[in-house]
């Protein structure tokens, strides 16, 4: 990337993350960059299994408490997330950071009120009187739109539907105003309509604040909507990076080429990543070339030897693929049935 | 909440009513005729007759179980055949011995079983897991009065360390918590407590496990709680299943109570029980019964609402 860039609220140098499996160590993320400037969103697409949220789990150093073994460097502004003790990372969690999961249901406490729950983060981090953090929570769920907020704050989960248990869960991450908001498909287990609502919501409240945010989701639709730059993940690695114009408008990887052109055929919105043709590798066996080259239709003999190595296709565009040079602005392939 | 509290007290009055009955006709169909206990063996054919209608044993059985209840809910239990004093003021000394020592085994059951089941919980897989898990392998594998022998054997008889019969000097003057009656406490206590602790601190260690896999755990992790917050929602978590074995084994407690007060001489109502069936004494064995059940019943009816009362997901059905 250039310097001309501003100092960047998260700084991912060659990271990796191996999980131990039955036949020794399975790497799951396998040596990402990832650079976000301050007040930017970053989209992380993929298909399911391709290290997203691992990724994103790495960044507030929760993959400690898994038995992962992870290289490479996390940064956080100015803070070195690898090095750091546990009470350091328990600060920087839920106060410089904030963490959106994908279900609310199961991602909050079951016998703990709603309010309890978003009272004892702001406590934790703030230092607050109990009694001046509900008063906080309730006006962050005036923030977050939920209608008769004092009422709800007292519920428990499962009284409350789908949409509203994810309002409430932004609202807990945002509750100590945090630096960096990592959102982990925060829209995928709702309803159409309610997923809709739910995003703009998150968008206002980060473009309005200027928090940055990390994104993870494996819809098109949803990435085009929220999406300053956009990472594309294929098995653990990045394998296109860039502007959302450039990697959704010109895309040069041919996994990307593939993704977008499924989107066009079909609806824009639906088009999950998982429908396409072939299935991601095993990341226990991978081959010895690009990993995509199995279902890669573009694939050249070089393609099948040397893995590629990411470069630089337009200004600030990264790609991995051996023949970037040559997929500018042709129509794109489809994928080989393997 | 209330009304959960009021339906769930409706039910417990026809399981009490079942109870006692299956109490009446449980000692009824037992072998064993009450009156050959009583009258000498030389007794006539006469005799017998007239002691069977004295006790209303010539009555139908419904009629027996209904006069029974009528006077059982008048606190009249009959007369004991053996000591010829009445059922109720026997059970009710033996009663207060009983809840001393369900008190104190209790406490130590549950206090136990809860410290050993969370470790285990919070620190699966490890050596403190292992070591947990031998003890309430053992704990529950070990038969009461067995245990309640060799805790005799040994503390008693060999070390002589602690008084191996009854509740401590001087029965008459009450029951005082100074050293010559919680002496004679102790071993009680360990043998009655043990299987309840060892089942409660298994229970709790799958509980604590079970909620340590649940998503919301990483999200108070990634809220950046501290550690001793994070263990309160554990916890909090585990408790309704915690309570709920921890009321069952409380009453399962009452069943091993009849061994250990038999073999400690504790003069309490698993002892009452046991000599009232030694001695085929039909109405103090089924005065007895009936007061133990009844505190089963109520024991239940205690846990369920205090278990409603502490899951929210049961409170607001
Ligand atoms: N705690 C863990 N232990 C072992 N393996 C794990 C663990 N967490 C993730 N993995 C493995 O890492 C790989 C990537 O997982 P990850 O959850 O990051 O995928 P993802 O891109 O988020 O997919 P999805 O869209 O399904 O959420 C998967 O193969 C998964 O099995
Ligand atoms: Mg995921």
């Amino acid at each position: 990337m250039s310097d001309r860039m501003a100092a960047p609220i998260l700084d991912i140098a060659s990271l990796s993350v191996a999980y131990r499996g039955a036949a020794g160590w399975t790497p799951v993320v396998r040596g990402i960059d990832v650079r976000l400037e301050a007040g930017r969103t970053l989209v992380l697409l993929g298909e399911s299994g391709s290290g997203k949220s691992v990724t994103l789990r790495s960044i507030v150093g929760l993959l400690r408490d898994e038995g992962a073994r992870v290289e490479g460097e996390v940064r956080v502004g100015a803070r070195n997330v690898t090095t750091m003790s546990d009470p350091e990372l328990r600060q920087l969690r839920g106060g410089r950071v904030g963490f959106i999961f994908q279900e609310p249901m199961t991602a909050l406490d079951p016998v703990f009120r709603i309010g309890d729950q978003i009272a004892e983060t702001i406590v934790r981090h703030r230092g607050t009187t109990w009694k001046c953090a509900m008063g906080m929570a309730k006006e962050l769920f005036e923030l977050v739109q939920i209608p008769s907020a004092a009422r709800r704050l007292s519920a428990y989960p499962n009284e409350l539907s789908g949409g509203l248990r994810q309002r409430a869960m932004i609202a807990m991450a945002m509750s100590c105003e945090p630096e960096l908001l990592l959102a982990d498909e925060p829209t995928t287990a709702l309803d159409a309509t309610v997923q809709i609502q739910v995003l703009l919501l998150l968008r206002e409240i980060q473009k309005e604040r200027g928090t940055s945010m990390v994104f993870v989701t494996h819809d098109l639709g949803v990435a085009a909507e929220i999406a300053d730059d956009v990472a594309v993940m294929y098995a653990g690695q990045i394998v296109e990076h860039g502007s959302a114009d450039q990697v959704l408008l010109t895309p040069r990887h041919p996994y990307t080429q593939a993704l977008t052109r499924c989107v066009v055929r079909g609806s824009y919105r639906d088009a999950a990543l998982g429908e396409l043709g072939g299935a991601p590798p095993d990341l226990g066996r991978l081959p010895a070339g690009c990993s995509f080259a199995p279902r890669c239709v573009r694939r050249a003999d070089e393609c099948l030897l040397a893995a590629p190595e990411p470069c630089e296709v337009a200004p600030s565009h990264i790609v991995a693929c051996l023949r970037a040079a040559d997929m500018a602005a042709t129509p794109t392939g489809e994928f080989q049935e393997s | 909440m209330l009304f959960y509290a009021v339906r769930r007290l409706l039910y417990a009055i026809p399981i009490g009513i079942g109870v006692t009955f299956i109490v009446f006709s449980l000692v009824h169909i037992a072998p064993g005729d009450p009156i050959s206990a009583l009258l000498p063996n030389e007794a006539t054919q006469e005799m017998v007759e007239q002691a069977r209608r004295e006790y209303g044993l010539d009555q139908p059985l419904l009629v027996q179980y209904a006069t029974w209840l009528g006077h059982a809910a008048r606190g009249d239990l009959g007369t004991s055949i053996g000591s010829g004093r009445p059922v109720a003021s026997e059970v009710a000394g033996a009663v207060g011995n009983t809840v001393i020592l369900a008190i104190s085994a209790g406490l130590v059951a549950c206090i136990l079983g809860f410290l050993l089941g969370i470790v285990a919980g919070l620190w699966r897989d490890r050596p403190v897991d292992h070591i947990v898990s031998l003890i309430t392998i053992s704990g529950v594998s070990i038969p009461h009065y067995w245990l309640a022998i060799l805790l005799v054997i040994v503390f008693s008889v060999d070390l002589n360390w602690l008084p191996p019969l009854g509740i401590g000097p001087d029965s008459s003057g009450g029951w005082r918590p100074d050293w010559p009656h919680l002496s004679h406490l102790i071993l009680p206590t360990i043998a009655t407590a043990a299987i309840p602790m060892a089942v409660i601190a298994r229970t709790l260690r799958a509980s604590v496990v079970d909620v340590l896999d649940q998503d919301f755990v990483t999200t108070l992790r990634a809220k950046g709680l501290l550690p001793r917050r994070v263990l309160w929602h554990v916890i909090r978590n585990a408790l309704p299943t915690a309570l709920a074995v921890m009321g069952l084994q409380l009453g399962n407690m009452l069943g091993g109570s009849v061994l250990v007060e038999t073999v400690f001489a504790w003069p309490g109502t698993g002892f009452l029980l046991a000599s009232a069936i030694f001695q085929r004494d039909l109405p103090l064995l089924q005065g007895t019964m009936l007061v133990l059940s009844m505190f089963f019943v109520l024991l239940n009816l205690i846990v369920d609402l205090v278990q409603s009362w502490t899951d929210p997901r049961i409170r607001r059905a």
